[in-house]
């Protein structure tokens, strides 16, 4: 299996503080990888380094082959091929449902509109907002929001798929609907990585579960073993507090 | 306090209070009504300063017998918590009702009962105290045309019939040439618009004969100058937000010192620069109309400040709209043009015509370098020999004309507000 995301020795400060110290992960195709932590662990900041959200100083990330670097020329394109679902949703406030999605495959990837929008009523239909297309984002729920927004990453129809902690800012009875929709995204076979603090979706769906503290990876395992029996002192005490 | 006590109403005298007072507030307002249409004054016999405040008096206990909360009456409840709900705010609502029926009879005989329109020369209006109309109507077409003259006026007209006509063009443009909406209001219709201003207005070909622009004035020149001040200053205000908040530091400084010189000097200055230093720097044979020159500077000048209104509208996007549009695969421009800036502009339409509504209301300052657009025109009438003394009808005029530009404007951004509301 073929790494499709590489970190090596990746080093990032945020002024005097340092947030990733020395992040060595790879990420083989297909694979489903779910980051957990307390937070200011430095999960986020590790996945929006992927598509360059954030810019590590020191290390080497390559993404299906390219290295991110200031001299990384189209990161546009890079970009386009990663997907990303935000904690906040960060839907387009003055577009429909229906024009959030079709937005970026219409500018970015010049996909015909009629086209894209095809493309995006299927998306709407697999997180079951279809009926949701024409309304803006202010009219709908967390819940709703925040599978549109998946919706809205699937309609560039990436290779990479990143949550950053995407159940967070939702009421408990709306978890489980997004969850539902990223679990189906699993099994359709979708590279994810995904922070968040459901340990139940890491069960369920994880092929490995890597922890943080302090912005360094302390521990890498099978989802099975990492729940069974884990190795390092802080990540018992974090399970023991989270579960 | 037991004598406040009797005026207080409670639930179960309320029904009695209600007529009483009600009753007194009448009384109070017949009163002033009596004092200031019919000059009948019924007082007289009480001592000067208590005459003078009776009405104050009766109403405010009138309205002290009428304060009760959840009355069960709803227009009382309604007239109890807008403006009678202490007697500090009784008393200031009787003032301005009071100053109200005071003013209008005077202002009422001035402007109308007593006013002249008739005649065309300063000695029909002789006779009367009132406002003197004529003035206005024997100058009227140099107030809306300046010292353009008469056997053209219909240049103007038929150039503004144009310019509105091709204003509405965007709401024929459907189906496919939808997409071009953007790029023919920004930079097609002002060329357009500049196309029909010089050969109708300006003239100097097909047979038209050449009016000089020291001729324009009056209203169609406030239009002309705002009009072109409003659709230039807004692409460059906005480029300008974005320069300041860019990444890149040569633009950032650039667009920085830009705004920063443009709003420390006062536009009356930049206009007189533009007419008086500009040509200095020019070769002897290079020339720019006057009227371009001050356009031009009104531009520059106006143009900071609505980048800064916009730079206010960028700040108050969440950083979130840049992470998912950027996520997405947008480059920087796509990202301003299809997200950003979209969001920003709605967020500061308030704040657009707020400074639009100023440019309109500057426009009168270009009188310095020597046009004279409508106050000018105003201004000039008021010290002809020949009609001497109607400053205040001219005034009147003006204010009348520009209240009625930007409240227009003031309502069209409302409507636009409304039609970009998304939120619920």
């Amino acid at each position: 299996m073929s790494a499709i995301i590489q970190m090596k020795e990746v080093n990032k400060w945020f002024g005097d503080f340092q947030v990733l110290k020395d992040i060595n992960l790879e990420v083989g195709e297909k694979q489903k990888i779910v980051v957990c932590g307390p937070s200011g662990s430095g999960k986020s900041t590790l996945i929006r380094c992927i598509n360059r959200l954030e810019e590590h100083q020191k290390g080497q990330i390559i993404v299906d082959g390219n290295e991110l670097s200031e001299k990384t020329k189209d990161i546009e394109k890079i970009r386009a091929e990663v997907g990303m679902v935000f904690q906040q949703f960060n839907l387009f406030p003055h577009l429909s449902i229906l024009d959030n999605c079709t937005l970026a495959p219409i500018w970015v990837k010049k996909t015909p509109k009629k086209k894209a929008e095809e493309l995006a009523m299927r998306q709407l239909e697999q997180v079951q907002i279809a009926d949701q297309a024409s309304k803006f984002p202010g009219q709908l729920s967390g819940g709703q929001q925040q599978r549109a927004a998946l919706a809205r990453a699937l309609c560039m129809e990436p290779k990479i798929m990143l949550f950053d902690e995407p159940t967070s800012a939702l009421d408990p009875e709306m978890i489980k609907e997004v969850l539902d929709a990223m679990v189906n995204l699993a099994k359709a076979g979708m590279t994810m990585i995904v922070v968040t603090h459901e340990m139940g979706f890491a069960k369920e769906v994880a092929d490995e579960v890597v922890f943080m503290d302090e912005g360094m990876i302390v521990e890498r395992a099978k989802t099975s073993d990492f729940f069974a029996n884990p190795k390092n002192e802080r990540t018992k005490l974090f399970l023991s507090q989270i579960l | 306090m037991t004598n406040i006590n009797i005026l207080k109403p409670t639930r179960d005298n309320f029904q009695t209070y209600l007529y009483i007072g009600l009753t007194l507030i009448l009384i109070s307002i017949f009163d002033v009504v009596l004092r200031s249409f019919f000059n009948f004054n019924f007082s007289t016999f009480l001592p000067g300063i208590l005459n003078l405040f009776l009405p104050l008096i009766i109403g405010l206990v009138g309205l002290q017998m009428i304060r009760l909360e959840y009355s069960g009456n709803k227009i009382i409840d309604k007239i109890n918590q807008s403006v009678n709900n202490n007697p500090f705010n009784a008393g200031l609502t009787l003032l301005i009702i009071f100053l109200t029926l005071l003013a209008t009879p005077p202002a009422l005989n001035w402007m109308i009962f007593e006013a002249t329109i008739s005649g065309d020369t300063k000695e029909a209006c002789a006779a009367s105290e009132g406002a003197c109309w004529t003035y206005i109507k024997v100058w009227f077409r140099r107030f809306i045309y300046g010292m353009y003259p008469n056997d053209f006026h219909w240049r103007i007209n038929t150039a503004f019939i144009f310019l509105i006509a091709f204003a509405f063009v965007g709401y024929f443009m459907k189906g496919k040439l939808k997409n071009y909406i953007t790029f023919y209001y920004a930079i097609l219709y002002p060329i357009i618009a500049f196309i029909i201003i010089n050969f109708l207005i300006s003239g100097g070909s097909f047979g038209l004969e050449w009016v000089e622009t020291n001729a324009w004035g009056g209203l169609s020149l406030t239009f002309i100058v705002s009009f072109f001040g409003l659709i230039f200053c807004f692409p460059l205000g906005m480029i300008l937000a974005l320069g300041r908040r860019s990444e890149l530091p040569v633009i950032r400084y650039i667009s920085i010192g830009y705004i920063e010189f443009w709003r420390g000097v006062p536009l009356i200055t930049v206009l007189f620069m533009s007419s008086v230093m500009f040509p200095m720097f020019l070769p002897s044979d290079a020339f720019v109309d006057k009227l371009i020159r001050v356009i031009a500077a009104i531009i520059l000048f106006e143009a900071a400040y609505v980048a800064e209104v916009i730079r206010g509208g960028l700040q108050a996007l969440p950083r979130g709209q840049y992470d998912a549009a950027k996520s997405l695969g947008m480059g920087y421009w796509r990202m301003q043009i299809f997200v950003i800036l979209p969001q920003a502009l709605k967020l500061v339409i308030p704040g657009i015509a707020n400074t639009f509504l100023a440019l309109v209301k500057d426009t009168p300052l270009i009188f310095v370098v020597g046009l004279s657009e409508v106050v000018g025109m105003l201004q000039m009438a008021k010290t002809n020999p020949k009609w001497l003394g109607f400053a205040m009808e001219g005034y009147i005029f003006a204010s009348i004309l520009f209240w009625a530009i930007c409240y227009a404007m003031s309502r069209y951004s409302q409507y636009l507000e409304l039609k970009y509301k998304t939120d619920r």
